[in-house]
């Protein structure tokens, strides 16, 4: 695996970076020079070896740092994890489905022995070893969502399905893209996406939520959203927005390319067999403007998109305030030669 | 689309559990482990007789957490098309059959306070599994189960001795109903009623849910429907251009499959949305024997669920 974990931070003095190795794998969200929205979904099917899609949940280098991260959120605001009392049965299927694929994906990093409902977890970049009995909560220090919840990467939330619509019943969220689990617990899919602009009048989320109705076992799906956040920060909650909120005001054309970040969710969405619940990870990349411009395919191609953004989606995605100092920092980058197709680096 | 995706099995067991009624053991045909599944779950089973091609949802009886085999019960219906009289008649232990992943399109609401079921006949299977999962949680629940006779009703027995004076059944042969309005004026708020079997027990049943005053939020219910029968028709293939036959006793997607056309479908039952298909042109109108389309869709006539729906003469121009 040779993976090497970084020492670093998400907030205060914000030493996160990339390694060459990390930029390269980058998830760039753009497949296009124009800007479109759509559903884009996929099969989340294994990928190339080393992408962040090689296996259905990405550990990287960040690994232990962002759980560091996660830890001191949950400290400061327990609320941030929460779930519905008859979600039970699907917090130990999540625990169950990301125990079971780390222990096979990463098995230098993570082993799992079952025996019965007698499991044997071991996490060695953490340093936990954990022996429980499955199904029975009080032999966990948390509850089976949060207990796993705060050893894997990206957040998560955990979807019940019923009267032909997806509620937002119980979820782990340390670092949102401006939305508050403690806000949407217990709302349905509809109402959850109220606030997105456009997709509704073009009946995205219509088919969406009847395409992921019919998910079925074993054939989950992803997709790729996409933001702009200043500075490093996993935590953009609406409960610390006093604290970051006015980050924007403070990007100049000297800092732009070290404190603008592309911040990517790859979002994967599986069924959960025994709760027909469905679970959603929300995987979050982060890379400064300066990192991401050492590949040339994508300094190209992000002021090209940037620059087609609909005032809706630029207004929605917070950026009228640095849109135009991002613009022309990036337009030293894009020499007008043709994009090569496709999201890779070359 | 996914509801293609196939997987092998094996017949490890057939029984004889009441006038018409087989029992069916699955398990894989490799001996690995099945999905789990949760309670209300069923499966497609494809069934390939000569160069016939049937596919009959059916609902998973066993328990969820048993991963080692799936059980379904068949009814030989006096009006099977060919699918369950083929289970009866051709398909033994050892037999192999091929069965799509489960889906579960009739969920049990996990936050209600109590589980009111009515079943009636084979409508009794989807209730197993549900009854199976609660007891394991410790839900509170109560099966109405009304059958022609013990002869005709599958598992009596069985529900009576592991779930005791939570079930009750009611024998027609004794004149025996289930009353109905009795047992939902007796329910607490928050509790939910989910009813299985032949349709005009379903309109009965969703028709005493109203009139008690029961919120449509809380009353549930699976049909499981196979396509009418009718007239032969024709289907037009707007993209490829193709003219297809359909038969009386078929629906557009069994013509489709026949000629080797790949159409988007799940369920076969008219409930899951997923074959909803666009209508560019059309002579008759749609006889809709779906449970998913709006009224307006429906009255629209823009939109057709091929697994079960039809018109009666004529052509009609479907945008595949």
């Amino acid at each position: 695996m040779g993976l090497t974990f970084r020492d670093e931070t998400f907030r205060d003095d914000f030493t996160f970076t990339n390694s060459p190795a990390g930029i390269r794998r980058f998830p760039f969200p753009f497949a296009e020079d124009h800007y479109r929205y759509s559903v884009n979904i996929e099969p989340h099917k294994p990928g190339p070896k080393g992408s962040v899609v090689e296996f259905p949940f990405d550990i990287d280098e960040h690994y232990v740092s962002e759980m560091r991260e996660r830890a001191m959120v949950l400290e400061a605001d327990p609320l941030r994890c929460q779930a519905l009392p008859h979600m039970m049965t699907a917090q130990w299927e999540m625990l169950d489905l990301l125990m079971t694929s780390l222990a096979r994906d990463y098995p230098d990093l993570f082993t799992l022995h079952r025996d019965g409902a007698q499991w044997h977890w071991i996490n060695r970049p953490l340093g936990i070893d954990q022996t429980f009995t499955f199904g029975d909560a009080s032999t966990l220090p948390f509850g089976p969502m949060e207990y796993i919840g705060r050893q894997v990467q990206g957040d998560f939330t955990i979807q019940d399905q019923r009267d032909n619509q997806l509620w937002l019943d119980a979820g782990i969220l340390t670092s949102p893209s401006d939305w508050s689990l403690d806000f949407n617990l217990g709302m349905n899919f509809t109402e959850w996406h109220a606030p997105v602009p456009l997709a509704h009048e073009a009946g995205v989320f219509e088919r969406a939520l009847k395409f992921l109705l019919n998910l079925q076992t074993g054939n989950p799906v992803r997709r790729l959203n996409w933001g702009l956040t200043i500075n490093p920060r996993l935590d953009t909650s609406p409960e610390t927005y006093h604290k970051w909120g006015h980050d924007r005001a403070t990007v100049t054309a000297e800092n732009v390319g070290k404190k603008v970040h592309l911040r990517v969710e790859l979002q994967a969405l599986f069924r959960l067999p025994k709760s027909n619940a469905i679970l959603f990870s929300i995987r979050t990349y982060l890379i400064s403007l300066e990192q991401l411009v050492t590949v040339p395919n994508w300094g190209r191609r992000l002021p090209r998109v940037l620059g087609s953004l609909p005032p809706e989606v630029v207004e929605y995605k917070s950026l009228s305030r640095y849109r135009d100092t991002v613009l022309a920092y990036l337009a030293n980058y894009d020499d007008g030669v043709p994009t090569s197709p496709g999201r890779d680096p070359d | 689309m996914s509801g293609h995706l196939l997987r092998r099995v094996r017949v490890a067991e057939v029984e004889p559990v009441a006038n018409r009624i087989k029992r069916f053991r699955l398990v894989d045909s490799g001996n690995a482990p099945l999905p789990a599944f949760s309670g209300g779950s069923h499966i497609s089973v494809v069934m390939r007789s000569g160069d016939r091609l049937m596919r009959n949802p059916y609902s998973l009886m066993g328990s969820p957490s048993d991963t080692s085999s799936y059980e379904i019960s068949v009814l030989n219906a006096d009006d099977s098309r060919g699918g369950s009289r083929f289970m009866h008649g051709h398909v033994s232990v050892g037999s192999e059959l091929e069965i799509g992943q489960p889906l579960n399109l009739f969920p049990v609401r996990k936050a209600a306070r109590k589980h009111v079921f009515v079943a009636g006949g084979i409508g009794i299977t989807p209730f197993m599994s549900m009854m199976d999962d609660l007891d394991a949680l410790g839900s509170d629940f109560e099966m109405h189960y009304g059958v022609r006779s013990l002869d005709d009703g599958a598992y009596c027995n069985h529900l009576l001795s592991r779930y005791g004076s939570r079930v009750s059944i009611y024998r027609q042969d004794k004149g025996q109903l289930i009353p109905l309005a009795e047992v939902l004026s007796a329910q607490r708020l928050g509790s939910h009623m989910y009813v299985c079997g032949p349709k005009p027990m379903i309109d009965w049943a969703l028709q005493t849910a109203k009139l008690s005053g029961w919120p449509d939020e809380n009353v549930h219910f699976e049909q499981f429907s196979t396509p009418p029968a009718g007239k032969p028709f024709v289907v037009k293939l707007a993209r490829s251009g193709r003219d297809i036959l359909v038969r009386g006793h078929q629906s557009i997607l069994e013509a489709l499959e026949e000629h080797g056309i790949d159409a988007p479908f799940l369920c076969r039952g008219g409930a899951c949305g997923q074959c909803e298909t666009k209508v560019l042109a059309c002579d008759d109108f749609i006889a809709h024997n779906d449970h998913y389309l709006t009224e307006a869709e429906k009255v629209s006539g823009r939109k057709i669920m091929i697994c079960m729906s039809r018109i009666q003469t004529g052509s009609i121009t479907l945008d595949l």
